[in-house]
C-alpha cells in the first residue's frame, strides 16, 4: 500500500511521545488536502496514530508494517 | 463517535523524582497534540522539575520502591540496601541508562515542547515561599499561581490527574 505524499517524516528510534508531537507539528504545517508520510519504530505508534486521528479529525489513510517499522499516511482534514 | 466533553488536561506534578516527572510532560504535550488545552500545576516537590537547569539531574530514589527491577536479573537485593549511600545515584544511572537505550526523550526536551505547544506552567506560589525559591529560579514560561489559578483552568470542561 503506498500513497502520494507531500511531506515525509522520520521518528525511527523515538519513544512515546515524540513520535506523535513530531506528526502533530507535521500536520500543522501542511494545507488541507495534503499527506503526511511517518516512519515510527515505537511498537507503541499504531494505537497511538490511530487514537491520534481519531480525536483530532484527520484523516488515517493507510499503514504499512515491514520488520518492525511502521509507515502511516495520513491526510490533514481541517 | 462518542462525545469527547474533556477539552482541557489539568495535572498537578507533586513529586521531583526522575520517574514522577515523566507523566505529567509525556500527557500534557500529547494532550495538546491532541488538539487539547494543558496545564500542569508545579507543587511541592514537584516543583524541582521545573527549576532552571535541574530537569535533567532529577533521581530515582531505590528506597520505598520494590518495582524497581534488580540491577542483576534474578539476583534479589534487599530494599533496605537502598539506604546505603550512593545507591540512590546507582538507581538514577540504571534508569537514566534505560531510557537512553529506549532512545526516550530527556525532561528538558519534553519540558521545551510544552513551552513550544503553550502548556500553561503553573508554579505554586506557597511552595516557593515555603521553599526559599525564587520565581527567578525557575525556566522562562512558567507563570506563579496558587489553587485558585489551577482550578479556574480545571473546572472548564477538563481530566484532572494527579502525579
Amino acid at each position: 500500500m503506498s500513497f502520494n505524499f507531500d511531506q515525509e517524516l522520520d521518528c525511527s528510534g523515538l519513544s512515546c511521545p515524540m513520535p506523535i508531537l513530531k506528526t502533530k507539528k507535521a500536520v500543522d504545517s501542511l494545507e488541507i488536502g495534503q499527506v503526511l508520510k511517518m516512519i515510527a519504530t515505537d511498537a507503541g505508534s499504531l494505537p497511538d496514530v490511530n487514537a491520534w486521528t481519531a480525536k483530532t479529525g484527520h484523516e488515517l489513510l493507510g499503514h504499512e508494517e515491514a520488520s518492525g517499522t511502521f509507515t502511516f499516511y495520513i491526510k490533514k482534514t481541517k | 463517535m462518542s462525545e469527547n466533553r474533556a477539552k482541557r488536561l489539568a495535572i498537578i506534578a507533586g513529586h521531583g523524582t526522575l520517574d514522577a516527572a515523566y507523566p505529567p510532560l509525556i500527557l500534557a504535550t500529547s494532550a495538546v497534540a491532541m488538539d487539547m488545552e494543558a496545564a500542569i500545576f508545579f507543587t511541592f516537590y514537584g516543583l524541582e522539575i521545573i527549576k532552571k537547569g535541574n530537569a535533567d539531574k532529577l533521581q530515582v530514589s531505590p528506597i520505598a520502591n520494590p518495582a524497581m527491577p534488580q540491577p542483576v536479573p534474578g539476583v534479589s537485593v534487599p530494599n533496605i540496601l537502598g539506604m546505603l549511600p550512593g545507591m540512590t545515584a546507582v538507581a538514577t544511572g540504571m534508569m537514566n541508562g534505560w531510557m537512553k537505550k529506549a532512545n526516550v526523550a530527556k525532561l528538558s526536551e519534553l519540558l521545551e515542547m510544552a513551552l513550544e505547544f503553550d502548556v500553561k506552567l503553573i508554579a505554586c506560589q506557597m511552595t516557593l515561599d515555603v521553599m526559599g525559591v525564587k520565581k527567578e529560579e525557575l525556566i522562562d514560561g512558567v507563570e506563579v499561581g496558587g489553587a485558585a489559578t489551577f482550578l479556574e483552568f480545571a473546572s472548564q470542561e477538563a481530566l484532572a490527574l494527579t502525579f
